[in-house]
């Protein structure tokens, strides 16, 4: 489904790399997890595979059902059906959560050429998706993130996700800021969302969100890089001694 | 900068499409401002005597007065013995025929999207168009007067309805005011009259269409509207302007008085020509907008979309005078270019229990300035009265401006006035998350906008809210919540 090759990325004009060389595969069905220390480049991967115009792809290729989308639009590979779960998701004021997941919905739909759903079909459509993480449908009409908790906005993104049901999302640090309860409640609405036709790419820095959302493979990232990968014992490993330990034995 | 600031830019930018000229043949009239000059306009008016004895009054007024510098905007000060205070087209309907009008007009308006026919116009607008310095035609003058509503040209009320013009002109807006107020009541050419008699509801949106196209001339209108006891009326004035690499000046004196009760809605689409990107031509928009709430119960309420204009000057006002009296300004004031802008409000509270609101929103791209200036004042008498304002702005790129100058006084402790004002940026980081969703970029930056401004474009009334949001290319469309 995705296909990472060689990515090397900087910022917008300038010489810096932030991504030095990664490879990535990720099948559907499968979940992955990403950890890495602060600043290794995990979030900056997940914008960069979405299309964030801040950043330029110098080298290697990312493909998508196996098409180049190295260059593509963000819309534009949102309409493939990619997603992104943001680690600070931002707050739009004036649009409320159920107009920019109607329009979003609709656009994507028509780019697929299968049918829109008019406002009273989409409404019943939204509601039915409250349920997936507990969602209060008193912030369908508040206007974009704005004024919510640290946690409601991570919950809002995976609502996004079941509402848009995109066949590959990346989900970047979604546990982060969810208490206790919050975290078994969004952990269970991402195992219901995933299935055998997606696939979901999770970055973590704790080992706790994998005994909800149980990966298929742990990747560790390091300074731009995947510099290992494995099964859940790799993040129990990681948990136990740290990434200065792996760091030693890779060098 | 980055390709979602240059979208915005051009969205907002977009080329003028109003900046044509109609060839006219123009009524010969000196140039220049003298004591002579404005007794031949007003003799080519056919005035009666008070009119020119108040003409002449201001015109004295003026000479005493200093041009005004304290707002936030440079510009080359106009050469007032250069310009050309009256410009009438030869060709003029005597019978407020349609067939009169100089098929060249009829051709600009139609291409302005205003066609003077009755049966072309929106069903339930009634339109007074201003070519330069007169009134071409003023349509449903029929149907209106069976309802007792007066509507119609300035020149023609005064002659028709001197008892009313002369109660009212320079009550709310006296020629001593300010340095533009005077000016225009020495020399002020046309715009548009309206009356409702005690207890009627106008029963069509009245509107004026205001188009400057001669060079050389500038355009002083006049607007005088009094609803009586229990009288309500909606009214829309829009603008427009051909290029020029000159500035033109247009200055307006507008006058609203409301009685008991009596409610008056006043909207502008402004969108006279702003200048090019290097900021040559433009108009310079001066303007004295006021209006009375001089009967308890009465409302006035201001709203506003300003696009146009090179350097924009003007503060639509309500004084409240009658107790239990509400005022209202809603503005959008969008800049972009070497646009300037210091537009605001002011809130005079004098009567018991008055209550005002004022939301204004800036937009400013490019290298432009807008400024929001809002005075609210509450007098001694006025117990318990209230003023809520919000005033937010939104910049676009790193190279325009936004400021907020809130006057605020209050000598009555009984009251309570508050603000609150915000500024943001469009942010890229905003575009990418719509974008993420699979919204297209036109589309992201459109939704941020209209959701900037909804607040207040939701106060045109609804035959407008449309050319509204085309003006802004805006689209409504899926982004009503
Ligand atoms: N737009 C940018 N401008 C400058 N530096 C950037 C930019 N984006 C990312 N970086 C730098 O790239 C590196 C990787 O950042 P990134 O956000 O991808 O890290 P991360 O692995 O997600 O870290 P964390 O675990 O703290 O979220 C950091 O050093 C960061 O400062
Ligand atoms: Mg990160």
């Amino acid at each position: 489904m995705l296909e990472i090759k060689n990515l090397h990325a900087v910022v917008e004009g300038e010489e810096l790399e932030i991504l030095k060389g990664v490879n990535l595969t990720v099948n559907k069905g499968e979940i992955h997890a990403i950890m890495g220390p602060n600043g290794s480049g995990k979030s900056t991967l997940s914008k960069v595979v979405s299309g964030h115009p801040e950043y330029e792809v110098t080298e290697g290729s990312i493909l998508f059902e196996g098409e180049d989308i190295t260059e593509m639009d963000a819309d534009e590979r949102a309409h493939l059906g990619l997603f992104l779960a943001f680690q600070y998701p931002v707050e739009v004021p004036g649009i409320t959560n159920k107009t920019l997941l109607r329009e979003a919905y609709n656009t994507i739909a028509r780019a697929n050429e299968r049918e829109e759903l008019d406002p009273l079909e989409f409404e019943d459509y939204l509601v039915s998706k409250l349920d997936v993480i507990e969602m209060k449908d008193e912030f369908l009409n508040r206007s974009i993130n704005t004024g919510f908790s640290g946690g409601e906005k991570k919950k809002n993104e995976i609502f996004q996700m079941a509402v848009l049901n995109p066949r590959l999302s990346f989900l970047d640090e979604t546990d982060s800021g969810l208490d206790i309860d919050a975290l078994k409640i969004v952990s269970d609405g991402v195992n219901k969302i995933a299935n055998q036709d997606n696939a979901i790419v999770m970055i973590t820095h704790y080992q706790r969100l994998l005994n909800y959302i149980k990966p298929d493979f742990v990747h560790v990232m390091m300074n731009g890089k995947i510099v290992k990968s494995g099964d859940i014992s790799l993040a129990e490993e990681l948990e136990a001694n740290g990434y200065d330990q792996m760091q030693k034995e890779l060098a | 900068m980055s390709e979602e600031t240059k979208a915005l830019e051009s969205m907002i930018g977009e080329e003028y499409k109003y900046g044509f000229t109609t060839d006219v043949e123009y009524e010969d009239f000196p140039k220049g401002l003298n004591e002579e000059i404005i007794k031949e306009l007003s003799q080519r008016k056919e005035e009666p005597e008070w009119m020119l004895e108040f003409r002449l009054k201001s015109y004295r007024a003026w000479k005493e007065m200093e041009e005004p510098e304290w707002f936030n905007a440079t510009y080359k000060k106009p050469d007032f013995e250069n310009l050309l205070y009256y410009s009438a087209p030869k060709k003029r309907p005597t019978l407020d025929s349609l067939d009169e009008v100089d098929p060249n007009i009829r051709e600009t308006y139609e291409k302005l999207g205003i066609p003077l026919e009755e049966q072309k116009m929106l069903a339930g607008v009634a339109v007074d168009a201003v070519f330069d310095s007169v009134s071409i035609f003023t349509s449903f003058k029929e149907k209106l007067a069976e309802a007792g509503v007066i509507f119609c040209s300035m020149s023609e009320a005064i002659k028709e309805h001197p008892e009313l013009v002369k109660k009212y002109i320079g009550s709310v807006v006296p020629a001593r005011d300010n340095f533009y107020a005077a000016l225009n009541s020495a020399v002020f050419s046309d715009g548009s009259f309206c009356y409702i008699p005690k207890n009627t509801k106008c029963p069509m949106e009245l509107s004026t269409y205001f188009r400057i196209n001669n060079m050389e001339s500038g355009q002083f209108e006049r607007t005088l509207i009094v609803a009586e006891e229990g009288a309500s009326v909606s009214y829309l004035e829009g603008c427009t302007a051909p290029m020029y690499d000159e500035n033109q000046l247009h200055a307006a004196v507008v006058e609203l008085v409301a009685l008991d009760r009596a409610d008056i809605k006043y909207s502008t689409i402004q969108n006279w020509y702003s200048g090019d990107e290097e900021g040559k031509g433009g108009i310079y928009n001066f303007v004295t907008k006021r209006g009375i709430c001089k009967g308890a119960h009465s409302k006035i309420s201001w709203t506003q979309l300003e696009t146009g204009s090179a350097v924009t000057l003007k503060y639509p006002s309500v004084i409240l005078q009658g107790d239990h009296s509400i005022g209202e300004f809603y503005s959008v004031a969008v800049t972009t270019k070497k646009q300037q802008a210091d537009t605001g409000t002011k809130m005079i509270h004098l009567g018991k229990n008055t209550r005002s609101t004022i939301i204004s929103k800036g937009i400013s791209a490019g290298e432009s300035n807008n400024s929001y200036r809002g005075e609210v004042k509450i007098g001694k008498k006025a117990t318990g009265s209230k003023n809520y304002s919000v005033c937010d702005s939104m910049l676009i790129g790193q190279t325009c401006g936004a400021h907020t100058f809130p006057y605020i006084s209050s000598e009555n402790a009984s009251s309570s006035v508050e603000h609150e004002a915000t500024t943001s940026r469009v942010g890229e980081e905003q575009i990418f998350y719509l974008m993420q969703r699979g919204i297209s970029e036109q589309d992201a930056i459109s939704m941020i906008i209209n959701g900037f401004v909804k607040d207040v474009l939701k106060e045109l009334p609804l035959e407008f809210a449309v050319e509204a949001n085309k003006l802004l290319d805006i689209k409504l469309e899926g982004s009503v919540g």
